[in-house]
């Protein structure tokens, strides 16, 4: 495959992403937007306490509220569905949709109530008596750590979900004959991607159909499976329509114990049931939360700045429940040394519970705090040995011509050019003049600091990190799917067997299919049937649509271009090799013969007797598509995690008043390289919307508990998103390095900028308050926390 | 986040609102209820009914009267922002106007409604306590005029009572031949509830000396304060003048501490934007251009 | 409570609490989707319905209220069916968007915005959309968006329509349409006349 976008007919050439057109008139299909009749509302009960046994709820004031049809508790629940899927070897981690005789964090989910409306859901859940005996409890993940701390699974004997340590390479070797060493410690704070859209679902349970129709805003692998399983119900009586539109998700929309609450109530009432989170319920009990770790980092180098070894303990809280947050820390691992050259590698994982909200899947999976760390190692060498961080990022990346590389932990590295997208951006942003521009800020009284950040996006997302986690789960298979096909008049339909959140795929595929078939990609249709009609997908996570989406495109397009050919030699009486598919028709090479796209429709759909032996009639064709590489399982604690591996450079110039404290970015270069991209509009959104994301996750946003265990940011006044005043003007330089992996060469862009801006934002502050001898080490930087430590360093030097 | 259930009412006349209040103490004005529906959203605030004057002619529009100007409760912020008068006369609230909220909240949300919200960091409230405005309410059978510095008591807490309804806010006019304003605000991200913001105005004479001066500092403490700089007077408010009087007024402030700053932020910058707030207002008395002019 | 409301042109009619929202009326009593709810709060602006010609946040304003003003939703905008309004359309050419949800109470902003001028800047875009919460785009494709727009609309040979807006211009009257050959004055590459 080429690296050049003029190879490509409608690949990577600035086409207008379909699903806007709906978007912009109003006619996206949310879930809240799905009317059924007879439908009911449902309005949760939040726990008060971070952690209290529930001694009794009375539902008789509640049942008796206008519209009221139901009271549902945990008690019912337990007996009725089983726990939802926990990816770990943790059988005495029990999670169901509603606290069970126990709650363990304010917020949690205690009952539910079904009304006609949601106002009068609300209104009854204030009439339901709970009585609690409050518990101890625990919020601090290295005090739950400690075995003495309050367990919040008593079952489980303690609050350690994993306690896992990985030694790649000769760790110890390489530290003892470096001549530098230096340790630190950096925490991610509590926040997540926290979509404008709430997690919502609708189920209707049709008995006699014995069929579960569920609509859900969903981002999720095996939902209808898990679904099927909670409820103990075949799995082909569950149909999850797919044609709902998500409003966003990076990751979090899992609402798996919205839906099996919502699924039994409607198989219990005989009614269709909705729950949309309102905002409290989203922000305090959704279980939507992100990462929230402590990285004890030791690195050691020598007096090149080159590292050679890397000790990294991450200490994740995890929640009331298991959720995916152990998994956060295992995908990681499969970018653990970032792009540079760390001979070895010691990765200490821990996951501990405690009383706070529960982690779902947020976009990178862990990669971005992860890279935090990493970033925030490479900076303090180079003040270490008196270098550039730019020099230090040189002499330490992976060379180009050393791919595929293999990492320590076992992922090889399919390629990759991070010396040239350095380079352009260092032009682009005429580096020397950023620097001056620095100086002069400094000069002016202000305080000011570069910021630099090299990461990797690792993508095509398979799920080797659960084995890795959990010797139990033998999972290598991690497919996705595309059924093209042709009808008897001509036009084309592709079926895509997920939901999307705005990534662009039917856009992707009608134009994959299209540059295949060499058609107009806007005379495709793209449709997606329910779960039921659906062929095996994992859906986007992993940065993966590109990749696999795109392939299974491609396959299936190049199955019917050759079924095309056969028909046509067979039409010709000729051999395959001597014909040749272009333009949508097929033309012998040595002769005039040559039949058009109409006449191949017709011979397929209605000339049986003109069709080559053993050919199906119609045309029609599908592809399953595993993931190129990860076939394996893990041995001896390594793996090939994700196929493919972007790679993104970022420059950021802060400057910050010394009194008021508040960085003020000046400029943001990025440099990006994801291989070929097949839809530059849709690559752009995703890298500026990363950045906004990890803006928020660097200075804004975080997910703040007091002492009490109460949950201090329950509302969009007190987690700060970022508005348009907030996100600077950001430049993007193109790169393409191909994968060797793929069908054009493209590599995945789903989580790009998220994965650098919040070590590069900390970097760029770090940098500017260095020479007050002070650093900050926890996201997300406050202003307040600028402000009052320069002017303790003012003070101190006084 | 559906509001408890109340009841709505439209009176047609400023005294029937009042009587309606009078007669219900779980009843509760709406205006533009940019405040106020958060609250019910939240079942913060569970009034049993609601009370909607908006419409009261009585209560809008912008006048001019015996040296002060009058802004009817319910006039809507961003008719305040363009107005001539206000631009002209009280060119404080002017400049302070485009920090409320964000222009969809100022095309609904009231100069009334943002004083009887007394939000301890809100723009409009600090403008009325540093220009001594008089907040003018209506009760049943008559109408008390409270100053803006007594009539913010805490955190959304005012000295309005039973039965009263803010009908205006009266801001005198200085008149003066050379007048500066200066407004700074500092929050996470623009145009929210500021941790810190300072408004000044100042006149000066010819000679650039100091003929009156107003400060006062908003999200700092539980509500805005009018800040003594009475020191300032016949200087020529140079850095030192006003390092001074910043100092000596701003010391041992009360200040909050919460999830978003510290006291000793909200300290420290309260000195740093008064001061800047104070050299705009001197410069912009002084003919230049002033600094830091929002629009 | 009866209410009757102006929406799109059209009148409604319902029966509703005094506690529903007009968001809630538009979507549940009236079937008017594409206004969205995200926050309930007032912050997110998802929720953004003009009224009058100036953006609100229909969160915030219960249905009760809401008589008497011309109430323009997003289905209000195309300007036929199948047809894009050239914001609309503008939003699609940079690709303004990504999940969507956000997008009809942007596409009224700006359309807000551009009914009262052409002539706006990168940074009046910034604080007109100030009050609409993105978390896909990261703004950069929208402010292009309402860039491009104001470019066609600039240039574009349909007179501006009588404005509803209230709330005049800072210069307390509407500035005079350019005509085309001054806007290509302005072209880059064009040399003096």
């Amino acid at each position: 495959m080429s690296a050049d976008p003029s190879a490509f007919r409608f690949v990577s050439t600035n086409r207008r992403v379909r699903e806007d057109r709906r978007f912009v008139v109003g006619r996206g299909h949310y879930v809240a937007d799905v009317a059924l009749e007879g439908m009911l509302h449902v309005a949760i009960l939040p726990s008060q306490y971070p952690s209290a046994r529930i001694l009794s709820i009375d539902s008789s004031a509640a049942l008796a509220m206008p519209g009221v049809h139901y009271v549902l508790t945990g008690e019912e629940l337990v007996a009725a569905v089983d726990p939802l899927m926990n990816g770990l070897d943790t059988p005495n981690v029990k999670r169901y949709p509603l606290a069970v005789g126990q709650t363990r964090y304010a917020g949690e989910w205690v009952a539910a109530v079904a009304a006609e409306t949601r106002a009068q859901a609300e209104d009854a859940t204030e009439k339901l008596r709970v009585s609690y005996e409050q518990l101890p409890f625990v919020m601090d993940a290295e005090e739950a750590f400690k075995p003495d701390s309050p367990p919040v699974h008593p079952a489980h004997g303690s609050n350690v979900l994993l306690d896992k340590t990985f030694v790649w390479g000769e760790v110890e070797k390489d530290f003892a004959e470096s001549p530098h060493h230096l340790s630190f410690r950096v925490v991610w704070g509590r926040n997540s991607t926290v979509p404008i859209e709430t997690f919502g679902v609708a189920a209707s349970w049709d008995p006699w159909r014995e069929m579960l129709d569920v609509w859900a805003s969903i981002q999720m692998p095996k939902y209808p499976d898990q679904i099927a399983r909670a409820l103990r119900i075949p799995a082909n009586n569950v149909r999850v329509h797919q044609d709902v539109d998500v409003g966003g998700s990076y990751g979090v929309k899992r609402g798996i114990k919205h839906t099996v609450l919502v699924s039994h109530l409607s198989r219990r009432l005989g009614r269709p049931v909705r729950l949309i989170e309102d905002r409290l319920e989203n922000m305090r009990g959704g279980d939507q939360h992100g990462p929230e770790r402590i990285f004890d980092v030791d690195i050691a180098f020598n007096d090149q700045g080159i590292v050679r070894s890397m000790k990294m303990r991450a200490l994740d809280n995890a929640g009331g429940y298991a959720g995916r947050a152990p998994f956060q820390l295992g995908k990681p691992i499969g970018a653990i040394v970032g792009p540079y050259k760390i001979n070895s590698v010691q990765y200490r994982a821990q996951s501990v519970t405690s009383n706070k909200a529960v982690q779902e899947a947020v976009r990178g999976f862990g990669q971005s705090p992860t890279n935090y760390a990493i970033e925030t190692a490479i900076d303090k060498v180079a003040v270490a040995i008196g270098l550039d961080p730019i020099e230090v990022r040189r002499r330490n990346f992976i060379r180009k011509d050393e791919f595929p590389y293999l990492i320590p932990s076992g992922t090889s590295y399919d390629s990759g050019d991070y010396h040239t997208v350095m380079e352009k951006v260092l032009t682009h942003v005429d580096y020397v003049a950023l620097q001056k521009e620095r100086d002069r800020l400094r000069a002016s009284g202000m305080l000011a600091g570069i910021g630099i950040a090299a990461c990797l996006e690792p993508s095509g997302g398979n799920s080797s990190f659960e084995p890795l986690l959990n010797e139990k789960n033998t999972t290598t298979t991690w497919m996705d799917s595309c059924r093209i096909n042709i009808d008897g008049a001509g036009f084309v339909t592709v079926t895509i067997h997920t939901t999307s959140a705005g990534q662009g795929h039917e856009t992707l595929v009608a134009t994959v299919v299209g540059e295949v078939l060499e058609i107009d990609p806007d005379t495709i249709r793209v449709v997606r049937p329910d779960s039921l009609a659906c062929l095996p997908s994992n859906t986007p996570v992993g940065s993966r649509m590109a990749i696999m989406l795109g392939g299974a495109a491609f396959h299936a397009a190049q199955k019917l271009k050759a079924k095309f050919i056969k028909i046509a030699a067979h039409q010709f009486g000729c051999k395959e090799d001597e014909v040749g598919y272009s333009g949508g028709g097929v033309a012998a090479t040595q002769r005039k013969d040559h039949l058009s796209w109409a006449d191949l429709v017709g011979i397929a759909h209605r000339n049986f007797h003109l069709l080559p032996a053993g050919i199906e009639p119609g045309l029609e064709s599908t592809h399953v598509m595993q993931v190129p590489t990860g076939t394996k399982l893990p041995e001896n604690g390594r793996v090939q995690m994700y196929p493919c591996h972007s790679f993104e450079f970022h420059v950021v110039l802060i400057a910050i008043d010394p009194v008021l404290g508040k960085p003020d970015i000046r400029r943001y270069v990025i440099g990006h390289d994801c291989g070929t991209v097949i839809n530059p509009h849709i690559v752009k959104g995703m890298t500026l919307g990363g950045i906004a994301h990890g803006i928020g996750a660097a200075l804004l946003e975080e997910f703040v508990y007091d002492g009490e265990g109460q949950m201090l940011t329950q509302s969009f006044m007190d987690y700060l998103l970022p508005s348009s005043h907030e996100i600077p003007k950001v430049e993007i330089v193109h790169h393409c390095t191909p994968s060797p992996y793929t069908v054009f060469g493209q590599k995945g862009s789903g989580e790009s900028g998220y994965l650098g801006a919040p070590a590069a934002i900390s970097n760029a502050i770090n940098d500017a308050v260095r020479s007050l001898g002070i650093s900050f080490s926890k996201l997300p930087i406050r202003i307040s926390a600028i402000s009052d430590a320069v002017a303790a360093a003012k003070q101190d030097k006084q | 986040m559906k509001p408890a259930p109340f009841d709505y009412v439209r009176p047609d006349s400023l005294v029937e609102a009042c009587e309606l209040l009078a007669a219900d103490e779980d009843a509760r004005v709406i205006a533009g209820g940019q405040t106020l529906v958060p609250m019910l959203a939240m079942r913060l605030a569970r009034p049993v009914r609601l009370i909607d004057i908006l419409r009261l002619g009585e209560l809008t529009g912008i006048r001019e009267d015996s040296g002060s100007i009058i802004v009817g409760s319910t006039t809507r912020q961003a008719i305040a922002l363009q107005d001539p008068l206000i631009r002209k006369s009280v060119p404080l609230l002017a400049l302070a106007l485009p920090w409320v909220g964000h222009p969809p909240t100022r095309n609904r949300g009231t100069v009334g409604g943002s004083i009887a919200n007394a939000d301890p960091s809100a723009e409009i409230p600090l403008v009325a306590v540093t220009l001594d405005a008089a907040i003018e309410a209506a009760t049943p059978d008559d109408s008390v005029s409270t100053p803006a510095d007594d009539f913010f008591i805490g955190p959304m807490l005012t000295t309005i009572g039973m039965g009263e309804c803010i009908s205006a806010v009266r801001f005198p006019v200085w008149t003066y031949k050379r007048i500066g304003v200066g407004f700074h605000e500092i929050s996470a991200r623009r145009s929210d509830f500021a941790f810190v913001s300072a408004a000044a105005q100042i006149a000066t004479d010819e000679e650039g000396r100091c003929l009156e001066a107003a400060l006062g500092i908003g999200g700092v403490g539980d509500r805005p304060l009018k800040l003594d700089i009475s020191s300032l007077l016949g200087t020529r408010l140079d850095a030192k003048s006003l390092t001074e009087a910043v100092m000596a007024a701003a010391i041992d402030l009360d200040a909050t501490d919460d999830l978003h700053a510290t006291a000793d932020y909200r300290r420290r910058v309260a000195v740093a934007l008064c001061t800047r707030a104070l050299e705009d207002a001197r410069d912009g008395a002084n003919g230049g251009e002033p600094r830091g002019v929002a629009r | 409570m009866k209410i009757e409301l102006n929406i799109n042109g059209v009148h409604c009619a319902s029966d509703v609490e005094p506690r529903t929202t007009l968001l809630d009326a538009l979507r549940d009593d009236f079937l008017l989707t594409g206004t969205h709810a995200g926050c309930e709060h007032g912050v997110c602006g998802a929720c953004t319905v003009l009224l009058d010609g100036e953006p609100v946040r229909s969160c915030l304003i219960f249905a009760v209220q809401a008589d008497g003003y011309e109430i323009t939703t997003i289905e209000g905008i195309a300007t036929s069916p199948g047809e894009l309004s050239v914001i609309q359309d503008a939003f699609c050419e940079t690709h303004g968007m990504q999940c969507g949800y956000c997008t009809p109470g942007m596409i009224l902003t700006a359309h807000a915005l551009l009914e009262r001028t052409h002539d706006v800047s990168r940074e009046d875009i910034v604080e007109a959309i100030s009050g609409n919460i993105c978390r896909c785009t990261g703004y950069g494709q929208i402010i292009e968006a309402v860039e491009f727009a104001a470019d066609r609309l600039k240039k574009s040979n349909a007179p501006r329509r009588n404005k509803t807006a209230k709330i005049r211009s800072v210069g307390g009257h509407d500035a005079p349409e350019r005509g085309i050959l001054e806007a290509a004055a302005d072209a880059p590459g064009t040399g003096p006349r």
